[in-house]
């Protein structure tokens, strides 16, 4: 993970296209290597809640795309029943997956989670707008981050 | 129609907090109701999920905004439960 630059997945390790369903790997930084952990918080570090539900919108979102083939990208509009339950801090390794609620007409509804060593950390569903691509530039962007993760390897796009 | 109609006035109503007696067929989502468009989303997410359809919301909008339909032709709920019906009876054929 990086953090302030919102690289919030290191590797696609399952995507599943027939069952809907991604599964990714996360590690948290060092407490020295992330400004985030300079306020978040002095002398005692953990993830904010809310780059957790990043990472959840991330997992969704490549799901979205591997189903999509990279043709199409979703953003964030809403989420249900968010909890995160227990704190979450540097050097651990989160395990993420989701999977598809709903695949709708221009958005979709997923479902996510977040575990350490098995054991559920967050949960979340997730509502995506789903649109074309911004611009050509943005696309390929997208496109090297998808690579750099394995997304592209596992799609085949 | 009616039991259309009674379905997604439920829903409407469950979904976005809007008491059952002020939803009526005439009533317009946007105009009369308030409904936003990302409390739409639910409610449409709801209707595909409750009528086994998927309502071509991106469709409708680009019709909208090429001028082929006004936002009434979707948005008065009893537009939009015809449209409904047409998607339900479609899925059985």
């Amino acid at each position: 993970m990086r953090l302030e630059y919102f690289e919030m997945i290191d590797s696609v390790d399952v995507f599943d296209a027939k069952a809907q369903r991604i599964e990714t790997t996360s590690r948290v930084p060092a407490a020295g290597e992330s400004p985030v952990f300079e306020g978040h918080f002095p002398s005692y570090p953990i993830v904010p809640g809310v780059l957790l539900l990043e990472t959840m919108n991330h997992n969704a979102g490549w799901l979205i795309m591997g189903l999509n083939r990279l043709t199409r990208m979703p953003f964030f509009v809403g989420s249900r029943r968010l909890k995160v339950r227990k704190f979450v801090q540097p050097e651990q390794v989160l395990k993420g997956s989701a999977e598809m609620i709903h695949e709708g007409s221009g958005f979709a509804v997923t479902k996510g989670e977040l575990r350490i060593d098995g054991e559920l950390i967050a949960e979340c569903e997730m509502t995506m707008m789903v649109m074309d691509f911004p611009s050509a530039r943005f696309k390929q962007e997208l496109e090297k981050r998808a690579e750099r993760i394995g997304m592209i390897a596992l799609v085949g796009a | 129609m009616s039991s259309t109609f009674d379905a997604v006035a439920k829903v409407i109503s469950e979904t976005s907090e809007i008491p059952l007696e002020k939803i009526t067929p005439e009533s317009h989502t946007i105009d009369d109701l308030g409904i936003d468009s990302l409390d739409f989303l639910d409610i449409v997410f709801a209707l595909d999920k409750k009528f086994g359809i998927k309502i071509p919301l991106e469709a409708w909008t680009e019709e909208i905004n090429q001028g082929k339909a006004s936002v009434d032709d979707y948005f008065i709920l009893k537009n939009l439960c015809a449209r409904i019906d047409q998607l339900i009876a479609a899925k059985g054929a």
